[in-house]
């Protein structure tokens, strides 16, 4: 009899855990993450892995200025991630937040610089605010209206016009910078208000409204409730007549403006300046915060969290340790890889079969 | 001859904290016929699939010969000359039926597709198959696939065959001619083991009965000792009457009047064909055909969902007496018609419900519109999904529970009790009551009929024609996108029914 390919253990779906277990089994996860992070950074650097965590700690919590900066990336972060999280429900994936954040702070800067002494400061506000939007908008509702009528694929679709987003950038910076260096100087005195003196708060609150706002509009209102019927099955959208069409643009919409809200935030609320790697990667950061979250617009202030906490921390590592970036970010990999991997012990369970010689 | 070919003896597997098989025992002799016998659920493909190596059962052992055998993978399977054929069919579409046939076997040297030929003719002659090898699947009929499923099971030296319910896309002439094959089968020593639900089938060609329920192994019994009411309680357990009542219609009016429609898929196949048809109120009209004749068409074209080439749909209005034409508007557009037209898609839980959503908002998926504000409105579809959950006595954890979560029959109580709940004129309902158990069966069918008697004109798309026979008024017959009769459900005969469901594809040629 063949017994060599004897199945020891198999894997059986289980049900939701109750809450205390599924947290147990994430912090698990963080746990065990910590630990054998720790053994291969010692093995590959010889340093005290725990100095290294507290390094992270340190890089992310250390000074007032870190911890606003913290605040302020998480804010940013949230944004993006806000502004994808419609579409992503919606079963469209969009891969271009990170050209409609760009080309909404394309917008902005232009306002700044070409109308920037020409107006008062609130009216250059609200067309700053206004040219972030549309530039948004337009960039995102065009995958969306190919995808309606003609069925494109909106994941290529949305990565070209990123591509074509850069070089806007790149066209904008050679061509109209007076000193002809490609370099923007920051113009602060156009920007976005300061709140009591705190250059980052007007943006952490923006967001933070943002947050329960997408929170309601998912969840309450009537266009949430057809995004997620949208998203689950088109066939179903069909049979209640539901317009999948206008589901799809109209959604863009708001994913496109909640992008250029980013780009103003960015640009009129932070840098005062753009280049092309104003977005840098958030774009695409911003889609693991969203899934991680399961689209909850609530749970994403904690994935954001992590995932800025992770960067900010692994960034502090390398220059305090002198210990090349690599090494930090195979950190934050492996920390991640616990996060996501965990959810499969949240669904599944293994079970440990007996063969069948040992029941005779 | 009757040597046990195959023995399960303490079978148990589980899926989660659901049982699918609990301590089954059973056996096969070779020149036997052993039908598996159960509602939906029960367990038995689940077994049948530990049998063909898909699964590898969690306990119990499986004797092959009176060998104990542990079988791996359907590789494993074959080995032991065990084949199953699978209710999805598992054919190369631009292959022919020798090609089909040949495919995955391991063999040296190059492929001799004549002797292969021969091969697949010899077998097809020695049990009485009618098929021509050289033929594509694309061009086949259901029926001719089925027939390559098992040569290729055969060809490839099976000695026990597992079919799993077979008939089930047969028309009853088909059905007769697969069992005239399968006694052949027998006779020659085989071992067949069939899985079905339907009772006749089992009566009319099964030596012994295994019956399972829940997963529980219930027991086996021989065909020629047992009826149908003793297998039907073994298989409920309980004592179930399995008379649908049937009330004369009343006040018929003609409410939908379909007129001419035809419909071309994308690429030029005409899928409806100038049909037309009337449906009345108060009545039940049923309608009949092979899977894949265009029953599906029909219904969404009535609904907006297809579009159609020519023809015209025809609501007559109750209320306002005015007549509407339905073509090519979208559902909608035939809402806000004032045409209350409910329909009960075949596809549940992809079309008519959304699968991960609870019962409260699946019941919103027809009223979230209400109101004036940009918000939903949670509480009336809440109130219905409690009501629906009380009346049609849905299982479920609580009504925000996804329904995907559910059983089939209670899938099906959520999506028909939203559906007759907006009181609806129109009621088309696609198979109903595929999947289900017979006591969500019968639940089914009398709500069907309670709309009937409220003056709804009934549609019901069926594939068993006893049912048909039992519940409907009328029975249209569709074959090959066409009307091939109108039968009077009272007098006609499921021979007649059978004949007309096959006439369409025979004018076509």
């Amino acid at each position: 009899m063949k017994l060599s390919k004897n199945h020891s253990f198999h894997i059986v779906k289980r049900e939701p855990p109750v809450w205390y277990i599924g947290l147990a089994i994430r912090a698990a996860a963080v746990i065990l993450a910590l630990i054998v992070s720790g053994v291969i950074i010692t093995l590959l650097t010889d340093k005290n892995p725990i100095a290294i965590y507290a390094s992270m700690i340190d890089g992310a919590f250390g000074m007032d200025i870190r911890i606003w900066s913290l605040f302020q990336d998480v804010a940013i972060l949230l944004c993006i991630s806000l502004a994808v999280t419609p579409a992503f429900k919606m079963k469209f994936w969009n891969c271009g937040a990170e050209g409609q954040v760009l080309i909404g702070g394309l917008a902005t800067v232009a306002v700044m610089m070409f109308l920037g002494d020409k107006l008062p400061l609130p009216i250059l506000l609200i067309i700053m605010i206004a040219a972030s939007i549309i530039a948004s908008i337009i960039w995102a509702v065009l995958p969306a209206i190919f995808k309606a009528y003609w069925n494109t694929n909106e994941t290529l679709f949305t990565l070209m016009m990123n591509y074509v987003a850069i070089q806007f950038v790149s066209y904008f910076l050679k061509s109209f910078v007076k000193t002809g260096s490609g370099v923007l100087f920051p113009m602060p005195e156009f920007g976005l208000p300061v709140l009591f003196g705190k250059q980052y708060l007007l943006n952490i609150i923006i967001v933070a409204v943002m947050t329960v706002l997408v929170y309601i509009y998912l969840k309450y209102t009537k266009h949430g409730y057809e995004i997620s019927v949208v998203g689950e099955s088109e066939n179903t959208a069909n049979y209640i007549g539901i317009n999948v069409k206008k589901v799809i643009i109209r959604t863009l919409v708001v994913s496109g403006a909640l992008c250029g809200i980013a780009g103003l935030l960015l640009v009129g609320g932070t840098n005062h300046t753009i280049n092309v790697e104003t977005a840098g990667g958030r774009g695409f950061t911003a889609i693991m915060v969203s899934w991680l979250a399961k689209f909850n617009p609530i749970f994403m202030v904690f994935t954001s969290f992590l995932i800025v906490f992770l960067q900010k921390g692994a960034s502090q590592v390398s220059t305090d340790f002198r210990i090349p970036q690599a090494i930090s970010d195979i950190v934050t990999g492996i920390i991640l890889f616990f996060i996501i991997g965990c959810e499969f012990f949240l669904n599944y369970k293994i079970v440990v079969t007996k063969s069948v010689k040992e029941e005779k | 001859m009757a040597k046990t070919a195959i023995e399960l003896k303490n079978i148990t597997k589980t899926f989660g904290s659901v049982v699918a098989n609990r301590d089954v025992c059973l056996s096969v002799d070779h020149g036997e016929i052993l039908s598996i016998l159960g509602e939906n659920g029960s367990g038995k493909t689940t077994l049948m699939n530990m049998i063909s190596g898909i699964y590898f059962p969690d306990s119990g052992q499986i004797f092959i010969d009176g060998k104990e055998t542990v079988i791996r993978s359907p590789k494993d399977a074959f080995d032991h000359k065990i084949g199953m054929i699978h209710q999805h069919f598992k054919l190369v579409d631009v292959f022919s039926a020798t090609e089909n046939i040949i495919l995955g076997l391991k063999g040296k040297g190059k492929f001799n597709i004549k002797e292969a030929t021969r091969k697949v003719e010899e077998i097809s002659h020695k049990y009485g198959f009618d098929i021509d090898p050289n033929k594509k699947i694309h061009e086949m009929s259901v029926s001719e696939k089925q027939t390559v499923e098992i040569i290729k099971v055969l060809y490839r030296g099976a000695d026990i065959l597992i079919l799993d319910e077979p008939t089930a896309v047969l028309t009853p002439q088909e059905t007769q001619k697969l069992f005239a094959v399968l006694r052949r089968m027998r006779d020659d020593g085989k071992s067949i083991m069939i899985i079905t639900h339907k009772l006749h089938e089992v009566l009319s060609l099964s030596d012994r009965v295994a019956v399972l329920r829940k997963g529980e192994y219930i027991g086996t019994v021989k065909t020629s000792e047992t009826n149908e009411t003793e297998l039907t309680e073994m298989m409920v357990g309980k004592k179930i009457s399995l008379n649908i009542h049937r009330s004369e219609p009343k006040n018929c009016e003609d409410r939908l009047c379909i007129e001419g429609i035809n419909c071309l898929s994308r690429e030029g196949v005409k899928l409806l064909d100038n049909v037309s048809f009337t449906a009345k109120s108060g009545e039940i009209l049923g309608i009949a055909g092979i899977a894949g004749s265009g029953q599906r068409e029909l219904l969404e074209a009535i609904a907006g969902l297809q579009h159609i080439d020519s023809g015209k749909i025809i609501y007559n209005n109750p209320k306002t007496k005015t007549q509407d034409n339905l073509r090519d508007k979208t559902p909608l557009q035939i809402r806000e018609l004032g045409v209350r037209l409910s329909f009960v898609p075949e596809d549940r839980l992809g079309m008519g419900l959304v699968g991960n959503m609870g019962i409260t908002d699946n019941m919103m998926l027809r009223s979230y519109r209400k109101g004036k504000t940009v918000f939903l409105n949670r509480k009336p579809p809440h109130d219905l999904a409690e009501r629906i959950i009380s009346e049609l006595e849905v299982v479920t954890p609580n009504s925000e529970t996804p329904v995907r979560r559910l059983s089939g029959g209670n899938v099906q109580k959520v999506l028909v009790g939203r559906e007759i709940s907006s009181s609806p004129t129109v009621l088309m309902a696609a198979y109903p009551v595929r999947g289900l158990d017979i006591n969500s069966s019968y639940a089914i069918y009398n709500l069907l009929n309670d709309q009937k008697e409220r003056g709804v004109a009934v549609i019901f798309v069926g594939e068993d024609l006893d049912v048909l026979l039992e519940l409907c008024d009328r029975i249209l017959v569709i074959g090959s996108g066409r009307v091939t009769g109108i039968v009077d459900a009272r007098s006609a005969t499921k021979e007649e029914i059978g004949l007309l469901m096959t006439k369409g594809k025979g004018d076509e040629e």
